[in-house]
């Protein structure tokens, strides 16, 4: 039993650590922030939880289980409320390629603000 | 366990490597604010898959404070951005 727990460990961990590089290729290869966004959020957390739950296969300790349970739970609510703020600003301050654009919105509601 | 170790943390120091390409490159502050973002998260996989195949726990807690600090990091950056001029935020 110990040692299936920690063949899925080892399986997780490298997952995990596979998906944090993608994360990282595609910061660096997309074009713009937006799109750099989408691959920081989304394969970075699945990477994140499939490294937390390494550990909590590994260490098969209910205080560590406890605590690894708070960091994912963290990620998972902080990440969309950072990206959202970041592609917030990013929009407004012009920062964004709008010719990668399909749809545009925000846009005209900004103009009818204004 | 010790090839997971040595597996894990090349593809983890690679994708920092990557990371810090795209945080010198920019070229908005907001690109750098977002690489940073992910550099933290490999971080904590670093010290997580170390934690994990040494079988200790000493490390847990910091597993925290990085995943909240990369968070404010974040938000004050996107908060701070020089040339929005957010005035919706502000309220």
């Amino acid at each position: 039993m110990a040692a299936v727990a920690d063949v899925g460990a080892a399986i997780c961990l490298v997952l995990g650590s596979l998906l944090a590089l993608i994360a990282a290729v595609g910061v660096l290869r997309f074009p713009d922030v937006l799109t750099r966004m989408h691959s920081a959020t989304k394969p970075q957390v699945l990477g994140l939880l499939l490294v937390l739950l390494g550990i909590g296969l590994r260490l098969r300790d209910p205080g560590a289980t406890g605590l690894l349970l708070l960091v994912g739970l963290s990620q998972l609510v902080t990440s969309p409320i950072a990206t959202h703020m970041v592609g917030r600003a990013a929009f407004r301050a012009g920062q964004v390629r709008r010719d990668l654009l399909v749809v545009d919105e925000l846009s005209q509601t900004l103009d009818q603000d204004r | 366990m010790t090839v997971v170790l040595i597996v894990c943390l090349g593809l983890l120091t690679a994708a920092a490597a990557l990371l810090v390409v795209r945080i010198a490159l920019g070229p908005t502050m907001m690109d750098r604010v977002v690489a940073l973002d992910v550099l933290v998260a490999a971080v904590i996989c670093w010290l997580g898959v170390e934690a994990a195949v040494n079988r200790h726990a000493t490390t847990l807690p910091i597993l925290m404070v990085l995943s909240l600090v990369g968070f404010v990091g974040s938000v004050s950056m996107a908060r701070f951005n020089k040339g929005s001029q957010d005035i919706e935020a502000e309220r």
